[in-house]
């Protein structure tokens, strides 16, 4: 399939579950068996009562991403499986920093450039102080540098959660998937979709 | 598979007292329509065992030796029959024991339906004594599997495994269940099967434009070639495979799983793909202009190197499992979908042709491989009888209507090349995993599964060593399967490529063999080892009149390699005649 191409990006993956223990493990050895490492992964509540929604961010080419996309909606847990583009997605990730606090309140510089990277205090205490934000990979990195001048002591990021700007939701689709027969909506076939050019004869 | 195959079940089994969650396990079974399970006891799948003594008469239960070769026969069974083979295992090494088989069935798309033990719900996590966490260990080789804690889960968890191990493509299941849900009494409404998940969808919806497309292209070709493999029997669509066959008159190649689809003899029929499948088909791959590959997975011992593999074709893929499509050879039509749907359609729109100019351009290829290899290894004029001979004798003999299940190794790729099939699941083998070890106790399973037809394992001296345990469940069952042992003292294949490939540094090849006859005495089976020409074929004779199991070993010459031969990191029509 050289005619794809190979060149690797940040991929969002997007994954639509029944809540089922062990899937996780099902999921992630996709991944690993050809030792591809998962950047970030959340797993949380949909828009829909008793679907869990998978976030994976991966980098990789389209087509591996592809590959991967299908054997995890194979699995027979889950309902659907997309794969975007950190531009078709809005995502966000959130980071806690811990300072201790009297280097804060000594500096009023420190304070003003809390604020510039839009951090919030989540906790403030005599010995230390916790700071939020949340945004883009970049601006959460960039407060680490502003504050390990000033004695970071502790900083951890969450997995990213992202959602697909092009999605409809998902309440329609699973209407059909409740269905033993459901329509079109629901039997994607991608491939089609996706090629309506190519047979050109 | 299609959503019509699923048989007709009992009618649910309502009973008002209640029972243990093994006796509803059991119950489930035979709703199900299970008569055969292979299985081995154990502490932890003690309270099923105590229950299946009340069951003896309806569920006949086979005593393995070795829980490998319990899913084996499983397997056998399976891909004889066509039904879902079940399979008893109880915890820890039990349970570990099943996964060189799941991984088999998982890879061969074989249904299976895979019962653990497991110690009780209260211990797990503890290290408990032959606790051992199969849900994890076998999650990279089953379909779908899970841990059942109460009892009142069996019977929807039952249905299920069935349900998933049977439908779309094929595969293993297994559910573990803690001994407290087997021991539970609980109210037993009955057993209902499943027929739908709504996560799982086994038979996507065709589009009719994607067929056309297909046909369209196929009405273009001039020199189309048609590949199939299992999916085609897994379908049960041998018959809708053969009209599209016959009314399009494209010539069709065969992966070694689906062997047997069309007849050894069918004119349309040009042989097997792959590494040691025939010359014309593989170097024509490279030629033809349109490939149709129906229920296949461009396997890589079919494809060679896949840079240099049909990159002139153009390529339609049929098949059930959308995540073959596009995975190793781009396709320019994917026809989703079960193929006992999409191939009558296709028969539909394709126009009648015969082909005649480039079917012809495959007998100079046939002709050159009588000519180098075929001949000599079916009628030899050396001294050393040689694997081809004894298949060959074999086809004279059962006329193509014995089972044939074979081992890994240089007998498999000679029986794969030279059985003379006329139907599918005529030759059982283990193809995607290469197992050594399958055959023997895949023959047994394969003889349950149809015990009406004649079933010759042929096994290396290799792989029979690695079951001949098994010998003690023919012994004991009593049915008859006949066994031929082709013994060249060497692990041939490996000793093959350690010939080619690394200056015939021979490196842990030659292996002694025991008496087998003597082996095979101790279990009371009867055997004969033969190296003379003239003996062979009363030897054949013999084994195949005798009525129990029988153990035949041929000495065969020891150096002989397979060919042709696609080399590793070759493309297919650079095979090698010697």
């Amino acid at each position: 399939m050289s005619q794809q191409p190979t060149t690797r990006q940040e991929y969002n993956i997007t994954a639509y579950t029944e809540n089922h223990i062990g899937l996780l493990n099902r999921i992630a050895i996709i991944f690993s068996r050809r030792k591809i490492n998962i950047e970030s992964l959340n797993t949380s509540p949909s828009e829909i009562e008793g679907i869990h929604r998978f976030n994976i961010v991966i980098t990789e080419t389209e087509e591996v991403v592809r590959t991967i996309s299908r054997q995890i909606e194979k699995q027979v847990e889950v309902l659907k499986v997309y794969f975007n583009t950190n531009d078709e997605v809005i995502w966000q990730e959130m980071a806690l920093y811990k300072v201790p606090t009297d280097v804060i309140a000594e500096r009023a510089l420190v304070e003003r450039l809390l604020r510039e990277n839009g951090a919030r205090a989540v906790v403030i205490r005599k010995d230390y102080t916790v700071f939020e934000t949340t945004g883009h990979r970049q601006e959460t990195d960039n407060l680490i540098r502003v504050l390990q001048p000033f004695g970071l002591i502790e900083f951890v990021r969450s997995a990213r959660i992202a959602i697909i700007k092009a999605s409809d939701g998902f309440h329609l689709k699973l209407n059909e998937f409740e269905e033993a027969e459901p329509g079109d909506e629901v039997i994607e076939n991608e491939y089609l979709n996706d090629r309506d050019g190519v047979f050109a004869m | 598979m299609s959503t019509q195959a699923l048989p007709l079940l009992d009618a649910p089994v309502a009973t008002t007292r209640e029972i243990s969650g093994a006796e509803v396990l059991l119950r489930g079974l035979l709703a199900e329509g299970v008569d055969t399970i292979f299985g081995y006891p154990g502490g932890a799948i003690l309270p099923i065992y105590d229950a299946l003594y009340d069951f003896k008469e309806q569920l006949n239960h086979v005593l393995v030796r070795h829980e490998q070769g319990g899913i084996h026969a499983g397997q056998g069974y399976a891909r004889a029959s066509g039904k879902v083979g079940v399979v008893f295992a109880t915890s820890g090494p039990g349970a570990t024991n099943l996964v060189t088989g799941l991984a088999d069935a998982q890879i061969d798309s074989t249904p299976l339906v895979c019962i653990t033990g497991q110690v009780f719900a209260h211990l797990l996590g503890s290290d408990a004594f032959q606790e051992t966490d199969v849900i994890n260990i076998t999650a990279p080789v089953t379909k779908w599997n899970y841990q059942v804690t109460e009892a009142s889960e069996i019977s929807d968890i039952l249905a299920k495994a069935f349900y998933i191990a049977r439908s779309g493509r094929p595969g293993p299941v297994l559910i573990d269940i803690t001994k407290n849900a087997q021991l539970d009494k609980i109210a037993f409404a009955g057993y209902q099967p499943c027929t739908h998940i709504r996560s799982y969808r086994p038979a996507p919806v065709v589009r009719p434009e994607a067929v056309a497309q297909a046909a369209a292209l196929i009405n273009q070709a001039q020199r189309p070639l048609v590949l199939w493999g299992q999916g085609v029997v897994l379908g049960g669509a041998e018959r809708e495979f053969q009209a599209f066959i016959e009314k399009s008159g494209i010539p069709a190649a065969w992966t070694i799983l689906g062997a047997g689809v069309l007849p050894s003899n069918h004119p349309l029929n040009v042989g097997m793909l792959g590494m040691h499948g025939n010359y014309g088909p593989n170097v024509l791959t490279n030629e033809c202009d349109v490939l149709i590959a129906i229920g296949m997975r461009f396997d890589d011992r079919v494809t060679g190197r896949l840079d240099k593999y049909a990159r002139q074709a153009q390529v339609i893929h049929l098949d059930i499992d959308p995540t073959e499509i596009d995975k190793n050879v781009a396709a320019t039509v994917p026809v989703w979908g079960d193929c006992k749907q999409t191939l009558p359609m296709l028969t539909r729109l394709v126009a009648p042709r015969t082909h005649p100019a480039w079917r012809e351009r495959f007998v100079p290829f046939q002709n050159a491989e009588v000519d180098a290899v075929i001949r000599e290894a079916l009628f030899p004029t050396s001294a050393e009888l040689t694997m081809g001979e004894v298949i060959q004798q074999l086809n004279e003999l059962t006329k193509g209507e014995a089972i044939l299940v074979t081992d890994v190794g240089q007998h498999q790729m000679v029986t794969c090349r030279y059985a003379r099939l006329n139907q599918s699941r005529r030759h059982i083998t283990s193809g995607g995993l290469g197992t050594m070890g399958f055959a023997l106790p895949a023959a047994i399973g394969a003889k349950f599964g149809m015990p009406d037809t004649t079933v010759v394992a042929i096994i290396g001296d290799g792989g029979v060593q690695m079951t001949i345990q098994e010998l003690g469940t023919l012994m004991q069952t009593g049915i008859a399967v006949k066994i031929i042992v082709l013994n060249n003292q060497f692990l041939g294949m490996v000793r093959q490529w350690q010939e080619l490939f690394s200056e015939r540094r021979y490196s842990f090849v030659n292996i002694q063999s025991p008496d087998y006859v003597a082996v095979a005495r101790g279990y009371r089976i009867e055997g004969q080892s033969v190296s003379d020409r003239a003996e062979l074929r009363p030897a054949l004779h013999a084994m195949l009149v005798h009525p129990g199991s029988f153990m035949l070993e041929v000495m065969v010459a020891q150096e002989q390699n397979i060919f042709p031969m696609v080399p590793q990191g070759c493309s297919v029509s650079e095979i090698r005649l010697k």
